[in-house]
């Protein structure tokens, strides 16, 4: 199996914005690193001189006219989905 | 089973109160997150005033709870969006309520489609519909479901890596992923933006059809969407070129599955068409291609839950990347974090080379690959999966296993080519079994023809 270290899998918990408890960190470090070993087998393909595809639309640019849209939504409708707000703001936790 | 005519015409409320009542009876399946009983009878009322009208007039329908739509929470299946009342409703949504169809819940699915079992809700797994110690398949497990059940005519679902195609063949139904770019996804829970696709499951391709007539076509809203192309195809192009593909047949798959391929691999050759064994080499790479672009799309996507302007927000904490990290680790099941966490690590430099940009490299030689088969052939086919439904609780503990169930889906989704499930009759113990017909880009048409051909056949 593919190793990934402890810190490894902390630092991606980092990158990834999870506080992750010590027991899902374990687990992680198994998982990943089996998912790791798995997916090392496109390595065995020759890809020389092959461009990537990152979509597959069949599409050019889609240009709009520059014109601001709400789309029917309204912004205490949005407003009304935060967990906290106040004076027409979301409000969150002090943390400085 | 029933068909979507069996409602058309019909007193609209009582269509509504006989799909709550089976929801009801069936609740031991766990197939529906939330009923939308009130907004449903509203609706009903108001066809059967003719203030609704249209192609789907009082026909009752599930949503998977990933579409944002009225009457309950939209939820994803997770604890992050537990409480997230839609502030709009998802184009494909409102189409059907244009054409006056009646959305009477929300069905479970994997938390935030991660998965190929619904076992990764956050609300518990949905049961298969003619074993209910097995899965019900994912991520779409619920839309399948209640349409296995006759809840309802139709389920709406969506399919990143066959996530409507293998749940349909776990429960002998019909589903459908089209061409990407078929039908909008505004308005429905982003999961890995290249391959996502909107579909749906029916008892019978012909419902499909009429489903999909509705939903197709351009959407402003959506940037990735076609001008509309679909028109269901009536005849069926005769003498077919159909290319069965070997490394789909090969011994680790179900014997029972291979069976039932091959009977219907018979059954088009008894209407004409012909079938010969291909082989596709790359197709067998194509679950590692998946599992790198795929988690690396949602890692970024699902960056936007962040506990400060909707979903789950952590409580007691003291710092903002505590305030990030508790809410999500919270907010999230554990398939969502490992997925996650892969996209972070393929993302991330030093990385980016051997695998995101490798896989997207190889993406391409199988898209070369299919293209180059497709000037052949009509139509690749092959089980959809290779078993028929496992047990609840027999792939949990290992994800490799759980994900190695999507491995003939895949190749459509990163190839953006539409895809069918069809039933194919039962294993020897009496379990659904779906093959899995596909065809060019733009070809769908053409491909639900032939699936309807073959029903009658």
């Amino acid at each position: 199996m593919t190793q990934i270290s402890r810190d490894d899998v902390v630092h991606l918990a980092q990158l990834s914005s999870l506080a992750l408890s010590d027991e899902e960190i374990q687990a992680m470090q198994t998982d990943i690193g089996n998912i790791l070993e798995y997916v090392n087998q496109l390595s065995d393909l020759d890809t020389t001189g092959v461009e990537p595809t990152y979509q597959v639309t069949d599409l050019d640019n889609v240009w709009r006219a520059d014109i601001v849209d709400d789309y029917g939504v309204n912004r205490d409708s949005l407003l009304a989905l935060a967990p906290d707000s106040k004076d027409g703001q979301i409000k969150v936790p002090k943390v400085l | 089973m029933s068909r979507i005519a069996d409602f058309i015409g019909k007193n609209a409320r009582q269509n509504v109160l006989d799909a709550l009542q089976r929801a009801a009876d069936n609740d031991q399946y766990h197939a529906i997150l939330n009923l939308t009983k009130e907004r449903a009878l509203e609706r009903a009322d108001l066809v059967d005033k003719g203030e609704i009208t249209g192609r789907l007039a009082g026909v009752p329908f599930v949503v998977k709870d990933n579409f944002l739509a009225f009457g309950a929470p939209t939820t994803a299946a997770s604890k992050m969006l537990e409480h997230f009342d839609a502030p709009l409703q998802a184009t494909a949504v409102e189409k059907l309520e244009a054409e006056g169809a009646i959305c009477i819940g929300k069905a479970n699915l994997d938390a935030f489609a991660h998965g190929g079992s619904t076992e990764n809700s956050a609300f518990g797994p949905t049961k298969n519909a003619i074993d209910i110690n097995r899965v019900a398949g994912g991520s779409s497990g619920g839309s399948a479901v209640v349409t296995a059940l006759d809840i309802v005519p139709f389920a709406l679902g969506s399919d990143t890596g066959g996530s409507i195609r293998e749940p349909a063949s776990f429960n002998g139904v019909v589903g459908i992923k089209p061409t990407y770019g078929t039908v909008s996804r505004y308005g429905v829970v982003a999961m890995a933006s290249s391959t996502d696709v909107i579909g749906c499951f029916t008892t019978n391709v012909a419902d499909s059809e009429l489903v999909l007539d509705i939903l197709a076509g351009l959407d402003r809203k959506d940037m990735t969407t076609l001008v509309d192309f679909f028109v269901p195809e009536k005849t069926t192009k005769p003498n077919q070129k159909i290319g069965l593909i070997k490394e789909f047949m090969s011994h680790d798959v179900d014997e029972d599955v291979r069976a039932r391929t091959n009977e219907y691999a018979e059954k088009l050759r008894a209407a004409g068409h012909t079938v010969e064994e291909v082989s596709i080499p790359i197709v067998l790479h194509t679950l590692a291609m998946y599992y790198i672009i795929v988690p690396a799309e949602l890692s970024s996507n699902l960056a936007r839950y962040d506990g400060v302007r909707y979903g789950h927000r952590a409580e007691g904490v003291t710092s903002l990347a505590e305030l990030y990290g508790k809410s999500r680790d919270e907010g999230f099941v554990t398939e969502n974090k490992r997925r996650i966490m892969i996209g972070s690590y393929v993302l991330s430099s030093g990385f980016f080379d051997a695998y995101y940009l490798q896989a997207q490299k190889a993406r391409t030689l199988l898209i070369n690959e299919l293209n180059t088969l497709f000037e052949t052939f009509d139509v690749l086919m092959g089980p959809t999966v290779p078993t028929p439904a496992f047990k609840l609780g027999e792939n949990t503990a290992d994800p490799i296993k759980m994900y190695l169930a999507d491995i003939m889906t895949v190749p459509a989704s990163l190839a953006g080519i539409p895809a069918i499930s069809v039933p194919a009759g039962l294993s020897e113990s009496g379990l659904p079994i779906g093959v899995q017909l596909m065809a060019a880009r733009r070809n769908d048409a053409q491909l639900l023809s032939l699936a309807r051909s073959m029903e009658t056949t």
